[in-house]
């Protein structure tokens, strides 16, 4: 499938509506920076990938947007779509999950939290994967597991770069242990793509945490983030109530994180692609032909 | 008085222990026979802990798992190695109480040993972090399973732990990328690797040393994907529900037997391990050592498949074609 006919699937699926139409100001042609306040044509921001060209604040992009910033027109094709939640505890907190799976499918269109598929950026193959903070946090159960896990085992057996970028708050608690498991499945896959040689990077964007930073997120070989981004293994207030003390401003941000060690470079959106490029340009890539 | 630490639902067998104490001291004090009551008395007690501990709930069971008496990763190395030297750092600047490690002998086998330490008081727990460890503490076992895979040592994991410890300098050093490097490495590892949840597994925090071609759980221990009390306070809202969120993650062994992620649950005496330390040692070592047996079999690279193939197939989905009913657990 391609990422056009995916479009259009979703739109049968009557998808309303992205993230940054939540921050709408009045007739939907305006836009208010939720940081500067400053007020722009939507259709300029969405054209600066969504990134305020006054104060540089990252809006959040859903996973369509992401995988349209990254991939080459037309080259994206999703891969395990069709792979669907289920509710392995029958786990019911206030609310069923069975109910709460439906309810936010039905409202974000999506299966389940990360999309993954095949792509090419400037015409360099990579395999991609697209984690969806609006699907329940963007949390890892089964589905996200198993559709990552599939991905970077056909990275290695086609032998190309994998790119995931993250948003999640974690493993996701209503699938139990299973979620837990996740964790430990997608590293075992990553291990075997790194013995074969091959580059994996993983983008941190706003709110990378818990298990997935205690994962994939901070296995790469490069290690990428969005500005300002939340990265971390613990919650802040958690830390707080241990350390009673209060901290630092930037704590846990990207660019706290990328001084203490564990982020090779922060990347502006609007830098984003032609970044990727270099960097699989210069870890050896090689363009694909293009057929028809 | 009681001599032990009681939990919350032993308290049925206060009064009983009481007499029972009071009986002993009656027989020391005079020549009175009292070998009959007692006899009854003590029967009558087994029944009622055999009672109680056949039928925890989820919520006792974190309990018992968290027993101050209930025998630690150095308890059990203790009872199980004749020969044992305890090693010490990650080679980056730091050497974390709350994850020990070392070799030692079991029977005719050297292994490495390692696992989440906790303190039996208030004094040892401050010393220990609770069982909490830093990043540095993650560091130091993968150096120490790095160096068992150099030596062809089998590797024996205890995992004790309420989570990975939350901590301004954790995140600073990067907690989150030592346990994903362990997570990753560990299925490099080409020697055996055996994993007991002794208490409690605590999360990520557990799962950095629990890859493990055969992972083991006590009959009261738990794993969990996050601690009820979080769990409450996020999806109930409200952190007194968390004996409710316990039963719902299901984190004891035999719900995680049947979700496939333990491979065997083993049993322990009425009263918990904490009740008969020697007794959990020798069925652990037991099962430890029958399990070697079996992965001592395996070539390298069998072992390494094998681990790789059984954390595969971890999850529950549906795909074209399966029913929910398909996946029923
Ligand atoms: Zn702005």
């Amino acid at each position: 499938m391609s990422l056009f006919d995916w479009f259009a699937d979703r739109r049968k699926d009557q998808y309303v509506g992205k993230v940054t139409q939540e921050q709408d100001e009045g007739d939907g042609l305006w836009s208010k920076c939720p940081e500067c306040s400053q007020v722009v044509y939507r259709k300029d921001l969405i054209a600066n990938a969504s990134v305020c060209s006054h104060c540089g604040y990252h809006n959040r992009i859903d996973s369509t947007e992401r995988i349209a910033l990254i991939a080459d027109a037309g080259s994206f094709i999703a891969i395990n779509g069709e792979l669907e939640p289920t509710d392995p505890l029958g786990f019911k907190d206030r609310r069923a999950y069975a109910d709460r799976l439906r309810e936010t499918q039905a409202k974000t269109g999506l299966r389940d939290a990360v999309i993954t598929g095949m792509c090419r950026v400037d015409n360099l193959p990579m395999a991609l994967a697209v984690m969806d903070f609006r699907f329940m946090g963007g949390s890892m159960g089964s589905v996200v597991g198993e559709r990552i896990t599939r991905l970077v085992e056909r990275a290695t057996d086609e032998r190309v770069p994998l790119l995931i970028v993250c948003a999640s708050g974690g493993a996701r608690m209503q699938e139990g242990m299973l979620s837990l498991m996740q964790m430990a499945k997608i590293s075992g896959a990553l291990e075997r793509h790194r013995e074969q040689g091959l580059l994996y990077m993983p983008l941190l964007t706003h709110p990378t945490t818990g298990g997935v930073t205690a994962s994939f997120a901070m296995l790469g070989d490069l290690i990428l983030a969005e500005p300002k981004a939340l990265i971390g293994f613990a919650g802040r207030r958690v830390i707080e109530q241990t350390l009673r003390e209060k901290l630092p401003d930037n704590f846990q941000t990207a660019e706290y994180l990328q001084e203490h060690g564990f982020v090779d470079t922060i990347v502006p959106r609007t830098q984003l692609k032609t970044t990727l490029a270099s960097l699989l340009r210069l870890h050896g890539s090689r363009p694909v032909e293009v057929v028809g | 008085m009681a001599r032990r630490h009681l939990l919350e639902f032993e308290k049925p067998l206060v009064e009983l222990e009481q007499q029972i104490e009071q009986i002993r001291d009656l027989a020391r004090s005079s020549e009175v026979d009292v070998s009959q009551q007692l006899l009854q008395l003590e029967t009558l007690a087994a029944r009622r802990r055999e009672e109680i501990f056949s039928s925890l709930t989820p919520a006792q069971k974190i309990q018992v798992a968290r027993h101050p008496h209930r025998p630690s990763t150095l308890d059990y190395i203790q009872m199980f190695c004749d020969e044992w030297v305890e090693l010490h750092g990650d080679r980056r600047g730091s050497d974390d109480q709350a994850l020990v490690g070392g070799v030692g002998r079991i029977g005719q086998r050297s292994v490495l040993l390692i696992g989440h330490q906790k303190g039996r008081d208030t004094k040892e727990n401050v010393a220990r972090n609770f069982g909490m460890a830093t990043p540095g503490g993650y560091r130091k076992a993968m150096r120490l399973m790095d160096h068992a895979d150099r030596f062809g040592l089998p590797i024996l994991s205890f995992i004790d732990t309420p989570g990975a410890y939350a901590g301004l300098l954790a995140e600073e050093q990067g907690q989150g990328e030592a346990i994903a490097v362990n997570l990753r490495e560990m299925f490099r590892l080409r020697v055996p690797v055996i994993a007991t949840v002794i208490g409690e597994g605590g999360s990520g925090g557990a799962l950095g040393i629990g890859v493990a071609d055969r992972l083991l759980m006590f009959q009261h221990s738990v794993y969990t994907v996050a601690s009820p009390e979080a769990c409450a306070s996020i999806l109930w809202r409200d952190a007194a529900k968390a004996p409710e969120a316990a039963a719902a993650l299901r984190i004891t062994g035999p719900d995680l037997r049947s979700l496939g992620v333990v491979d065997e649950v083993l049993p322990e005496p009425a009263g918990g391990n904490n009740w008969a330390p020697l007794q959990a040692g020798e069925v652990l070592k037991e099962a430890i050592e029958r399990h070697l047996g079996e992965l001592e079999s395996l070539s390298s690279k069998e072992l390494r498949d094998q681990r790789y193939r059984k954390f595969r197939a971890m999850g529950r989905v549906l795909t074209a074609g399966t029913t929910e009913n398909d996946l029923a657990v």
